[in-house]
Parts: C-alpha cells; structure tokens; sequence
C-alpha cells in the first residue's frame, strides 16, 4: 500500500481540526503516515490513530519554534526519505503552504496549493481548486512521482477510522537553512472563545453597513448565538472596526463553512473571492442592489440593526 | 556598495474584468485588461521606505511575462524604484510557480541583490508560496508574510501575524521578504514621477540570457497539468425578502428549515 504523508498542524500539541480533514483525504490515496513535529507528540498520536494514521514520524528540536519554515521543511524531507510517500498532504495555512512550496522544489514534487477536494486518479491524485473568485472550478494532477498538495479547512468530514498511530522517531539532519531566519519573540493570540475563523462550520462577517467598532457587538452576539466564527470585510478591517485577522476575501482569509452569514456587506468581486464557496450563503443589507444578493440562498434586504439583533433573540429563543 | 534591493512584480488580469481561462487551460491575457497585483505594490512601497532610510539604495524592479507586463514595470518606476528588468520569452507560456520560481531566481543572480522583496501573494493564482520558493532556490532566508519591516546592519527585522501568534523576525541579508497589506498604504504615483518613469532603464532578458533551457519552463516544464476547467455553476436565485418587522425572524425560519439552528 502506498504512503501518504500527512503534516501535523497544531498549536502546543492540539492538533487542529484541518489535519484530521487531512487523514480522511489521505485515506483515499493509500495509507496516511502523519509527521508531527514539535512537544507532545504522544498525546497527539492518540487522536491522529482514531482518525487513520497507522503511524506517527515524531521528532522534536528546539529549531521548530526558534526559526522560521525551514527547519520542517528539513523534517518533512526526512521523512519523505524514510517513507517514499505518493503524495504529501497539508494544511492550506500561509505557513503551510510555504512549507509544501519548498518542500516540493527538494524532492521534485508537483505542488498544488489550496485545494477543495482531492481523489486517486490513475496517474496518482487528482485535485479539484476553484480559481478566480471560485467563478471556475479546475482539476489538476502532478506530472511527476510525488506530489505536495495543501487543502482547505472544511474540504473533508472528519471520520474515525481506528488505525495503529505507532509513534517512530524520525531522523533529521537540519540544513544550513534551519537556522536562518530566528524568531527572536511571540505573542500568543488571545482565544476569543469562538472557532477558528477559517474551520468555523459558521461564519457571521460585518461590512461597512455595521458603522462602527462598537456595532461589532451585535455581530459577535449573533455569532455567539450560533456558535460561529466572526468575519469582516475589507472596508470594515481598514476602518480599524474589527482586526486584521478576521479579513475575509482576497488579501484576508478564505473561508469555506456550511453557512456564511453576511451582513452590511456589499460583496466586491475582492470578498467573494474569500467566501463564495460556502454552502449556504445568507445576507443582510438594506441596499437590495448590493451584488451580495446574487450569490444568498436568502437574502433579507433590511436594516442590519434591526433584522441582526431579531435574528439573534429568534435563534436563542428556538435553542432555549 | 549601494543596497541593492529587488522587488518581483507580477502583472495580472484585472479581477472585476471578467476573468478566465484559455483553451489550454492558462489564464487568458487577451481578453482582459492587465495591471500591477495590487498585493505587489505594498512591496514596491517596502522597498522605497528601506530605501529611503538607507544611506545609498537602488531598487530594481523584477517581472517575468508577456509584452504588456511592462505596464506593471512602468507603475513601479513611476511609483519610484529606479530600474526595471523584464524577462520576456514565448516559451515562458503556462509556465507554473516552480518554474517561475526558477526564472526569477535566475534573474535575481544576474542583476544581483542584498535584498528581495516580494508581496504575499499575486491576485490572480494567489498561491502565496513564490517567496518561499525564492529563499529556497536562492539559498538565502525568509522573512515572509511581513506586516512590518524594516533593514539596518546588514539585518531585515519584522513581524509576522498568523492566527495563533504575532512574531518577530530576524535574518542577516542577502534574504527574501514579503509584506502583506499590513504594511502600509501605497502611493500614487506623481506627475512629476509619471514623467520620469519614461526615462528610467528598462532591461529586456530572455531565457538564454538567464542560461534556462526552454523544456524547464512553460507547460512542458511544469510539474503540474491541468486536466479540466469548467465554469462554477451561478448559484441559483435565492429567496430575497423586505425587512417589514420580521425580516429577522423569516430568516431565523429558513435557518431552522435548512437546520442551521
């Protein structure tokens, strides 16, 4: 059976949400051996056993927090080396994709960034990417042996699937370029409490319509009241009413939930290219010219601050 | 010695323009007007700030693609960097992120460089990886996806935001930077720099100027291929209502009816 290497994303060793969508993927390939790097890698084979990897290449160096990319690209060609692998799975994280990027050049792999989906094809793994503001849908397979590909959050079910995830310690030699770019201090984000923005199943974003950093709170209640990400469009970050890292569109983040909630946004071609793929798309705005209302499944034209804070008594009131 | 910084620019289909691709499953050029990725002017941007705080600075900016790509040159010199360099080659078509990893690379070596400055991703593939891809073939470090940065003492210093953590970065040059759009507004250009740009050097270089052979590049080099491209469906017409009062509770009852409460 074929390997498939699986990269571990994870933050002190809770893996994220994204690298068990991996395993269901790789499990479609061949035989998902996961690579963990960093403390904690026994708490985490655990997990990553439940959820197919019949193994768990574990190493941990000092180099994996005090530099820059490098030092897991070093690992994750180890243990392309030690496994041969048809394919190598990650995360579409911007880190993630930097890794696969030069991971791909070493080992002379095809790299395919941000993929929605990934199936064997006869030639190795056929990739599906939606391109130019998810407007087209293109298939890609790699003309080479091997081939690096990251995937989007939400891209696959998480499905449990009993397998060994024996721990082996994996060998690896740093190159001269581990250490060459030092993380000289880190500031840990604060948890808001809420999902992740980009594996939220939910999203609730605010755009310009919202008026104001302190209006956000009824954004975040309604979000609250669904159990849901918070998201915001371009015009409402560069008002500085929300922060930079709950951009959704372009040159934020991408997200792919099971239902985006839009409100005061008017959807530029730049937001959509950050959320057309949701699967349910509902949105709030009282201009009903606002282009946001070709893409909702339902749309309300209204008043945001009227229909947001109904909207969140009505759904608290049915989940009571 | 001048520091020597580079900034790649890439010229891309204008996204409200109706985008696409063409029969061989390249983005079509001919069909839609072209213009400097907006991600990459926060680079050219970068690059003047650093070199405005520089004792002695020039900055060459670097493009790889067809004739017109030189448009995306003319805003970044108009903008103020000082020369232009445009690798121009028909071969070079359908070329995929690791080939032209390989181009830039190449012409890096050639024109020379203490510093390279790249922004985050193009607007059009938007991959995000060829300033990995960059250190990685040029064998110089990272300081990528910076929503600060600045250069002294033969050093580039940062910050990088991800979602778990703010970080500060440090490497010696030579290295290979990008910035996000954190990085600081763009200018416009001037009248004044308008003006000049005309007369600013512009040096053409092909594949045989950089020493590449042609099966390396285009869609016989890639290590990709497309195998099909269809258009997303339009989502249908959904169900728009008017707020009369119950706006929000009408759209709670659709939530509930698809099971999203």
């Amino acid at each position: 059976m074929t390997d498939i290497l699986v990269y571990v994303d994870h933050v002190d060793g809770a893996v994220r949400k994204p690298t068990l969508e991996l395993l269901t993927l790789a499990r479609r390939l061949g035989e998902p051996v996961a690579v963990y790097l960093g403390a904690g890698a026994q708490a985490a084979a655990r997990i990553l056993g439940d959820n197919g990897a019949v193994k768990v290449l574990a190493h941990d160096a000092p180099e994996y927090t005090d530099y820059l990319v490098a030092p897991k690209v070093d690992a994750l060609q180890a243990a392309c080396a030690a496994v041969s692998p048809a394919a190598v799975l990650l995360p579409s994280s911007a880190e993630a994709k930097e890794i696969a990027a030069r991971l791909a050049l070493r080992v002379g792999a095809g790299l395919v960034t941000d993929a929605v989906d990934v199936e064997a094809g006869p030639e190795g793994p056929v990739t599906t990417q939606s391109a130019f503001a998810a407007a087209f849908t293109t298939r890609s397979r790699v003309t080479r042996d091997i081939a690096v590909i990251t995937v989007k959050p939400n891209s696959a079910p998480v499905e449990a699937a009993p397998a060994a995830g024996t721990i082996e310690e994996l060998a690896v030699v740093f190159s001269d370029q581990a250490t060459g770019t030092r993380i000289t201090s880190r500031t840990r984000r604060e948890s808001t409490g809420r999902p992740e923005l980009t594996e939220a199943e939910t999203v609730v974003a605010g755009g310009r319509g919202v008026n104001g950093a302190e209006n956000f709170r009824i954004i975040e209640a309604l979000a609250d009241s669904l159990g849901a990400a918070v998201g915001a469009s371009r015009a409402a970050v560069d008002s500085g009413w929300y922060p930079h890292a709950h951009q959704i569109g372009q040159t934020g983040k991408s997200v792919s939930p099971q239902l985006y909630v839009a409100a005061g946004i008017s959807g530029a071609i730049q937001h959509r290219a950050g959320m057309q793929t949701s699967k349910t798309i509902v949105a709030i705005n009282k201009d009903a010219e606002a282009p946001i209302f070709d893409l909702a499944d339902y749309g309300v034209v209204g008043d945001l601050f009227e229909v947001v804070p109904r909207l969140t008594e009505e759904i608290r009131a049915r989940k009571a | 010695m001048p520091l020597r910084i580079a900034v790649c620019v890439k010229y891309v289909p204008d996204a409200t323009g109706g985008r696409h691709f063409a029969d061989d499953s390249t983005v079509d050029r001919e069909d839609v007007d072209g213009l400097l990725s907006e991600l990459d002017e926060y680079a050219v941007e970068q690059a003047l700030q650093i070199a405005d705080e520089s004792d002695d600075a020039e900055i060459t900016v670097l493009t790889v693609g067809p004739e017109d790509a030189k448009e995306a040159l003319r805003k970044a010199l108009s903008m103020g960097a000082d020369r232009a360099v445009h690798v121009e080659d028909d071969d070079l078509h359908g070329t995929d992120a690791l080939g032209t990893s390989l181009v830039l690379a190449k012409a890096l070596e050639h024109i020379g460089y203490d510093l390279v400055v790249c922004g985050m991703a193009s607007t059009d593939g938007a991959m995000g990886v060829l300033p990995a891809l960059l250190a990685e073939r040029l064998d110089v470090p990272q300081a990528t996806l910076l929503s600060e940065v600045s250069v002294a003492d033969g050093q580039v210093t940062g910050r990088r935001d991800s979602d778990a953590a703010s970080e500060r970065l440090q490497a010696s040059l030579p290295a290979v930077v990008s910035v996000t759009d954190q990085s600081g507004e763009a200018r416009y250009p001037s009248f004044k720099g308008i003006m000049a740009a005309k007369k600013k050097p512009v040096e053409s270089l092909d594949l045989s100027d950089l020493g590449i052979d042609s099966d390396e590049v285009g869609l016989k080099g890639a290590w990709t291929a497309v195998e099909a491209v269809a258009e997303r469906q339009a989502r249908t017409a959904g169900t728009i209502v008017n707020d009369e009062g119950d706006g929000g509770k009408q759209l709670a009852e659709f939530l509930a009816a698809q099971k999203y409460i």
